[in-house]
């Protein structure tokens, strides 16, 4: 809070600065070719239970509110954030994932099977329930990632996984600046208003927040994952145009808006800040605008 | 339509948008949207009728090349205007046309095309060759080629108020738009994203895609109601 605070006062110098001196890299390199490990074709899916098996799981990802709507709460889709239906590196890639399960993770504080993870996903990014373990949704995802990370060496930190991180901040990372930003390069796609936009019935383009966006348990909702994933792979198809610093104002004014609370709800917000956002790259519970996010209102 | 008849049409929509104008001049919207009917349907001064070659439901005119312009988004009509208008996209017929109307003019007849209605896209059934498809529904990310229909909808249906429709463009008009793309002809729209998209396509590429796109269908389908 009082960190932003401190950001705020800086916010109209901020502003003229982003305008000036803050372009886009309009020579940035292009994204960096898929080195390192392929996943196979679409083609070489084998005909037969395990194929179907894999297919049934890769339209799941493609198409999740449709494929598997009693498990969705959100007008996401698994490929919103995994890039190419799960395949591209820098966009938190299935088959760089597959190879690193069971892990220990932070967030549960145990230890996590693949499926254990994918579970996460629905109950925080899709805002929705997790399947149970063993359903068909679930056992169709673990096959389509397995199938993606055929020949991949189990246990191996492969080059591409997750996002690619970035350097901290050379600033703080500033909503003022931040909305500048978003105005210029996002809200074409995501409307000013970080809706989303829909055509033909259905979502193309994700809301950013809202009740329709990813909930306050997410890891988009952690400023560090955001400002990564918008860095490598936003705008569509101009990935790394971004400066640096643009990604981190960005992913802190998207994570500056309100949407669904945090399903681990302690209570209160300041307890469920304490136990689950306690970090300056969490805005859950802090006071942006004169409002508390993530103050329980009306659903 | 001939052109007298074109030019009878053209008189009668400067009265008619004179006297609108006259009858809502307290009220600045209902007489812009009147100005952009009267723009399309019957031109202005020296500008004809938009409707002579795209359509009086903006439905376009695959044989003379005028594309569709029902149901574009308005921030994507307007945009083009001004580039006509200032010779930033290349094209003899629509420079002086642009050119000829003023911005608020450009505005109505933009608003008035955004507002009519389009009709949704036939899906084409999957047949041997399916790589336009899947270029367009996936994309060729090992590339960094995004999908045509992760930005322009299902379908190509388009997503306004800016980005454009491609189902039922014609292959010709969607091949020169991407050639032009390509070699710089073409100013690069919102975000510089289709001069990037382009030069990731390969000339068989731009053919199946546009081939791909044609085939869905659009306002001037034999099908599409009118």
């Amino acid at each position: 809070m009082t960190r932003m605070r401190s950001l705020r006062r800086l916010a109209p110098l901020a502003a003229c600065l982003a305008a000036i001196v803050l372009p886009v890299a309009a020579f940035a390199a292009p994204p960096p070719a898929q080195a390192g490990f392929r996943p196979p074709p679409e083609s070489a899916i084998p005909a037969g239970p395990f194929g179907r098996m894999v297919r049934l799981g890769e339209a799941i990802f493609r198409h999740t509110g449709t494929a598997a709507p009693q498990y969705v709460g959100s007008d996401l889709r698994c490929s919103n954030c995994h890039i190419d239906g799960g395949r591209l590196a820098g966009a938190a890639p299935l088959w760089a994932a597959w190879v690193a399960f069971p892990t220990y993770r932070s967030k549960t504080k145990q230890v996590n099977t693949f499926a254990q993870r994918l579970q996460g996903c629905f109950r925080y990014s899709m805002n929705g329930t997790a399947p149970p373990l063993g359903s068909k949704v679930l056992v169709a995802l673990e096959a389509y990632s397995f199938w993606l990370a055929h020949g991949a060496p189990t246990g191996a930190k492969l080059a591409g996984r997750g996002y690619p991180k970035l350097p901290k901040p050379a600033a703080a990372p500033d909503y003022a600046r931040g909305k500048i930003v978003f105005a210029q390069h996002c809200a074409l796609c995501h409307g000013a208003d970080g809706a989303g936009r829909r055509a033909g019935g259905r979502v193309v383009f994700p809301p950013l927040w809202g009740p329709r966006s990813f909930n306050w348990g997410a890891g988009m909702g952690s400023i560090v994952n955001a400002a990564a994933f918008i860095k490598a792979n936003m705008p569509l198809g101009r990935g790394g145009s971004l400066t640096d610093q643009m990604a981190w104002d960005v992913a802190a004014y998207v994570d500056s808006h309100e949407r669904p609370q945090d399903p681990r709800f302690a209570g209160s917000v300041a307890e469920t800040r304490a136990k689950f956002h306690d970090s300056p790259y969490s805005m859950y519970g802090q006071t942006v605008n004169g409002h508390v996010l993530g103050a329980p209102g009306p659903k | 339509m001939g052109w007298s008849e074109g030019l009878g049409r053209r008189v009668l929509g400067a009265t008619l948008a004179v006297a609108a104008l006259a009858v809502l001049s307290l009220d600045l919207s209902p007489a812009l949207a009147a100005d952009g009917a009267a723009i399309a349907l019957h031109g202005v001064g020296t500008v004809p009728a938009c409707a002579t070659c795209h359509g009086a439901q903006g439905q376009g005119n695959p044989r003379i090349g005028a594309p569709h312009l029902a149901g574009e988004g308005i921030d994507y009509l307007r945009e083009q205007l001004a580039n006509f208008a200032a010779g930033h996209r290349i094209n003899p017929i629509m420079q002086p046309i642009a050119a000829g109307l003023t911005p608020e003019q450009r505005d109505a007849a933009a608003a008035f095309f955004a507002a009519l209605p389009v009709p949704a896209p036939h899906p084409v059934p999957p047949g041997p060759d399916r790589a336009g498809a899947l270029l367009a529904e996936q994309g060729r990310w090992s590339a960094g080629l995004p999908a045509c229909t992760q930005c322009h909808g299902p379908n190509g249906i388009g997503v306004p108020p800016y980005i454009p429709r491609l189902a039922g463009l014609t292959a010709p008009y969607l091949t020169a738009q991407l050639l032009a793309w390509q070699q710089g002809h073409r100013p690069p729209g919102a975000l510089g994203l289709m001069p990037v998209v382009a030069s990731k396509l390969s000339a068989h590429d731009i053919k199946t895609l546009a081939a791909y796109f044609a085939a869905l269908g659009g306002p001037s389908s034999p099908e599409a109601g009118r």
